[in-house]
């Protein structure tokens, strides 16, 4: 990028539009099919118009039905992310700081993790039926498995000379694991996490259409069932602006812890 | 072989006298090194050390790679058991300093990245960390080392000799009797070096510290050092005083005359081809 010297006000235009520029390709689609629509191109049956689709989730939030189904769905994606992420995570840390612990753990968690789990389907759902425990294990279990992965990863690749500066200044164990090794694994244990929060929506979706008696995946299911097509439509939307929603705080989140990072600082700016 | 080795020294330098001077510095430690062994496996890297420092003296330790002499620092930080034989700080008998007396830099800055350039200072405080000066002093240290204005600023965003520099003030924060430095300048371009070995010998002059730097610039020992060691294949082979007065002058005479007569030691037993 050229940089040179610009109009103060000139130069806030240009890096607000900048920020703009991510939404115009989404403004274009919906844009282009509500023209197509309403000229008859797309034939509703197919697709509604994105103003059907408006008007079924007011009418949907009218009734209160939707804003309760997006609480259930929402409720059992952190429950789930928060019980399978938890284990994870400790049992990454312990795996990544003992060779003990990791020799017993690790080959079992290995094995157990080339299983997809959504095989388990039919077995959750004998052991649990369709209540909210099926649900919340399947997230916890794909949940684990990212977070835990990359969180012993992140703890064993810690800058060994790091480590050996905080011995050699005399770190307790407790001092050098908070000062030197979980800031160094947090790159990778944040990794880890943005990873978890894709593949918790994917169970819960998957989850919720097999085996539902409420959340957005059974609003979806029933509304096929009645061939509501702009509710199924919403609904997949709403699961697109839920993982956005998690996708962005996991972002921000990080861009809050690793400002150290090179890469989160902001560029410094040559002409300022 | 250690009487060997001292009728080497001996051919080679006239006898020096027991250094009294340094004794008077007052606020460094002397280190005693005996029969200090260290060997990784069948691979013996030092082979019988025997050495005093004085309080406060500056002893630079120079040799091949490989020669043991980075092991010695690591064994003087207890980062390594030795094998063999023990040291002793000041009169104390047994192995360990009195912590936080003595320290280490590094050849690489190793700054934590995720604390600030202040809070990097506060980790050489240790465990007096929690104690209610300790940014004071941290800063007090920062000031010595002229980046008091970089107190808030993540290393990543530094240069490499204001790395160092940081590096320099963490370890001089606890105030340590014995500081070591294992070629703590390889890595910086030229001008830099010859300020940070002015900042170093200015810090050592007020401190009093006792120093100890293992490097591979023959110069730069000359230019710093009360003493300069020789370490071949895990033994002393040279033990040469450096009475010239300070500051020293890069490339006068006398520091070119001595950088001569001590490169010339080192590659007197070198076959050729192989790096010094």
């Amino acid at each position: 990028m050229v940089r040179r010297v610009m109009n103060p006000v000139f130069s806030v235009i240009a890096r607000q539009s900048e920020r703009l520029t991510q939404w115009a390709l989404p403004i274009g689609i919906i844009t282009a099919w509500e023209a197509l629509s309403l000229a008859g191109v797309i034939p509703l049956r197919v697709l509604p118009a994105p103003t059907a689709v408006i008007a079924a989730a007011w009418k949907l939030t009218l009734s209160g039905e939707l804003l309760r189904n997006i609480w259930v769905s929402f409720w059992r994606a952190i429950v789930g992310f928060f019980i399978g992420g938890g284990i994870g995570f400790a049992l990454g840390l312990a795996n990544g700081l003992s060779r003990r612990s990791e020799r017993i753990f690790d080959s079992t968690v290995q094995m157990i993790r080339n299983i997809p789990h959504l095989a388990l389907i039919p077995l959750v759902i004998l052991w649990f039926g369709i209540d909210e425990e099926a649900k919340i294990f399947l997230v916890a279990l794909g949940v684990f498995f990212p977070i835990y992965v990359n969180t012993q990863h992140g703890v064993r690749t810690v800058d060994e000379q790091l480590i050996e500066m905080g011995r050699a200044y005399g770190m307790s164990p407790t001092t050098l694991f908070w000062c030197v090794i979980f800031p160094g694994a947090l790159p990778s244990i944040f990794v880890g996490l943005r990873y978890a929060l894709g593949i918790m929506w994917l169970t819960l979706i998957v989850a919720e259409t097999i085996s539902a008696s409420s959340g957005i995946g059974y609003m979806a299911m029933q509304a096929r069932e009645f061939l509501l097509v702009d509710v199924v439509v919403l609904s997949i939307l709403i699961y697109a602006l839920l993982g956005k929603l998690a996708d962005s705080t996991a972002r921000l989140l990080e861009r809050w812890c690793l400002s150290w990072h090179p890469a989160f600082q902001p560029t410094i700016e040559t002409d300022a | 072989m250690t009487v060997q080795a001292l009728r080497r020294i001996s051919d080679f330098v006239e006898p020096v006298p027991t250094p009294d001077r340094g004794e008077a510095r007052g606020d460094g430690l002397a280190v005693t090194i005996h029969q200090l062994r260290k060997s990784f496996g069948q691979n013996q890297v030092l082979r019988g050390i025997d050495l005093h420092i004085s309080a406060g003296e500056f002893v630079a330790v120079v040799g091949r790679s490989g020669c043991g002499k980075s092991t010695l620092l690591r064994l003087l930080l207890g980062l390594e058991r030795p094998s063999g034989g023990h040291f002793r700080f000041g009169d104390q008998v047994g192995r360990a300093a009195p912590t936080g007396a003595v320290r280490i830099m590094f050849q690489e800055p190793r700054l934590l990245p995720w604390a600030s350039v202040l809070a990097n200072v506060e980790v050489g405080l240790g465990d007096e960390r929690a104690s209610a000066n300790a940014q004071e002093r941290a800063l007090a240290t920062l000031r010595e080392v002229g980046l008091e204005d970089r107190r808030d600023h993540w290393p990543s965003v530094l240069s490499g000799g204001q790395k160092q520099r940081v590096a320099l003030a963490r370890a001089l924060v606890s105030r340590p009797q014995v500081l070591a430095f294992d070629e703590p300048l390889g890595a910086l371009d030229a001008l830099t070096r010859i300020s940070m070995q002015r900042l170093v010998e200015r810090v050592w002059a007020g401190q009093r510290f006792t120093a100890i730097m293992v490097t591979h610039d023959v110069a730069e020992a000359v230019t710093l050092a009360d003493r300069v060691l020789m370490i071949e294949q895990g033994e002393i082979t040279l033990d040469q005083r450096i009475d010239l007065r300070r500051p020293r002058e890069r490339g006068s005479p006398e520091v070119a005359a001595l950088e001569g007569r001590i490169l010339r030691a080192l590659f007197r037993n070198a076959a050729a081809g192989e790096d010094a």
